[in-house]
């Protein structure tokens, strides 16, 4: 429907400024019914409905959010991807997502700015260093790629981080993930949307999803701020309002909503080539093209619903930050912010079918979501579609701590706080 | 966001940690129930509202107490 983005549509805009970029995506009324409804327009929520229109040839979906595109989290993330993990289940899900990444902007016909310019994380013991050495080994033995560094190789990369004999933390070494890396993130809301609505998906923005229509066990349509729609399947995609959206249609998910804060300077000159990660406490930076610093840790540790985050987790991550980077106590915070986010018992997400026939359920993302987009999207297609898991998303059923199978990877779930 | 602990009063968030769901009662113990243990310590009613919870004044007095504060918007009120 759209005519593609190209060089030279870029010239001929530039040489007609009177004729504006027509709107990316459509606005169309909601109809009264889909074969699919998404509930939420996040990234994941648009992957989905892209990948149902795309894989699976599934055009009559509507997406409904409650606020704006790119106004949840795919908006307030610290952009970072990669595909470091060690557990069966998550390494192969997060390594395909980190393939789809290689190939999005193409696939999308939007620039996605996808950077691979490389993970570092930093061992702060000999012993974290040995961890790192088995995180590698299975990494590679999955076809990822690794390379455990020394601390002279992590001086001569990273040049600019505290060697001296009083650093709190020395440094050891540490591992690089040369492929990940970071992504524009506003560019997969928009990039996804637009090649969703060019493939006949409705996108429905300020349009809040406030209960289920249900038939017996079954769903078969929502209630919603701009009246009742009914839906052969919905997928509830809602990021940090899952357990909210799911009590809607009376299931209790093992979920708690908590906010995370991101933080960024004023901009400097190009001095951090990579994505920096830390042994000693959760911490991780990247500089901007804009060239402010762009970093984040951990949860501020309580449920909350309140986009805001609180005075401590601002000085914990500052004090990381000087730790680390000592130049950065020259540097101005010029903006720092909060998204809330559901956070689980293990750290790892859920993506499958829900005790509700028709209603199928993607959520718990915690601290790793943006980078899980092409693959959350391409897997809860698939098991929409065809009202069966794909194989990269078995391991993330509702149930799985009924069962004890728990994917904890990190040990960074809503527990870590309660410790 | 400030804490009333009921011994020192009003003190900042970061002299307290926090203990979560309060209103959770911990199941009968040697009844072999998996599933209310399973429900106990993996769900969580997670309101977007009035939530009660422990907080404990760790940084100060040490005391365990409960409150309820509203998630949507961090306001505390009566102790319940
Ligand atoms: C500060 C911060 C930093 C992060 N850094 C990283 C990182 O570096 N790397 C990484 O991989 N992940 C990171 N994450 C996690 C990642 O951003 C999220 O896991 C991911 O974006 C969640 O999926 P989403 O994009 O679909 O969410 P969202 O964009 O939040 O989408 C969910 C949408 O659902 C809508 N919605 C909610 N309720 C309703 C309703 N009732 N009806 C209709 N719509 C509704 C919301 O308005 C929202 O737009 C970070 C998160 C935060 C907060
Ligand atoms: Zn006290």
């Amino acid at each position: 429907m759209f005519k593609p983005y190209s060089a030279l549509a870029l010239a001929k805009h530039a040489l007609s400024p009177d004729r504006p970029w027509p709107r990316a995506w459509n606005s169309p009324e909601p109809k009264s019914s889909y074969d699919a409804i998404v509930i939420g327009g996040g990234g994941h929520g648009l992957a989905t409905a892209y990948y149902l229109a795309k894989n699976h040839g599934l055009t009559n979906v509507a997406v409904l959010e409650r606020n704006y595109i790119g106004s949840g989290n795919v908006g307030r993330n610290t952009t970072i991807i990669r595909s470091n993990y060690m557990i069966d289940g998550n390494t192969q899900f997060f390594e395909h997502s980190l393939k789809l990444w290689e190939g999005l902007s193409h696939e999308l016909n939007f620039n996605c700015m996808v950077s691979h310019r490389g993970q570092v994380v930093l061992a702060v013991s000999p012993a974290q260093l040995d961890t790192f050495a088995r995180r590698g080994n299975i990494m590679r033995l999955n076809g990822i790629d690794a390379e455990l560094l020394d601390r002279g190789q992590v001086m001569k990369l990273l040049p600019y981080l505290d060697y001296s004999k009083d650093a709190r933390w020395p440094i050891y070494g540490g591992i690089i993930q040369e492929r990940a890396g970071t992504v524009r993130h506003d560019a997969v809301a928009w990039g996804y949307a637009r090649a969703a609505d060019t493939l006949g998906v409705h996108i429905i923005e300020n349009c809040e999803v406030t209960g289920f229509v249900m038939d017996g066990d079954k769903a078969v349509g929502v209630e919603t701020s701009r009246g009742k729609i009914l839906a052969g399947k919905i997928g509830i995609a809602v990021a940090g309002h899952s357990s909210h959206v799911a009590k809607m249609a009376g299931l209790r998910v093992p979920i708690e909503t908590h906010v995370l804060q991101a933080f960024v300077t004023e901009p400097v000159k190009p001095m951090v080539d990579h994505v920096i990660s830390w042994g000693a406490e959760l911490f991780y930076l990247s500089q901007s093209d804009k060239g402010g610093m762009v970093f984040g840790g951990h949860i501020d540790g309580f449920n909350t619903y309140t986009q805001r985050g609180q005075f401590p987790r601002i000085q914990t991550v500052a004090e990381c930050a000087v730790s680390l980077l000592p130049l950065m106590s020259k540097l101005r915070l010029l903006r720092h912010w909060g998204g809330v986010m559901d956070m689980t018992p293990d750290g790892s997400p859920f993506i499958g079918r829900t005790e509700r026939p028709n209603l199928y359920f993607n959520g718990g993302w915690c601290y790793q979501g943006f980078k899980a987009t092409p693959a959350s999207g391409w897997t809860f297609a698939h098991t929409i579609a065809h009202d069966e898991e794909h194989e990269l998303n078995r391991a993330y059923s509702l149930d799985r701590f009924e069962k004890g199978r728990e994917l904890d990877e990190f040990g960074i779930g809503n527990w870590t706080y309660k410790q | 966001m400030r804490i009333p602990c009921p011994h020192c009063g009003q003190r900042d968030v970061g002299e307290f940690r926090y203990g979560g769901d309060a209103s959770k009662a911990r199941p009968a113990h040697g009844t072999g129930d998996m599933k209310a243990w399973h429900d106990y310590y993996f769900l969580f009613d997670n309101p977007k509202g009035p939530h009660d919870e422990y907080w404990q004044h760790v940084l100060g007095c040490r005391q365990w107490f409960k409150l309820t504060r509203n998630t949507a918007t961090n306001e505390i009120g009566e102790q319940p």
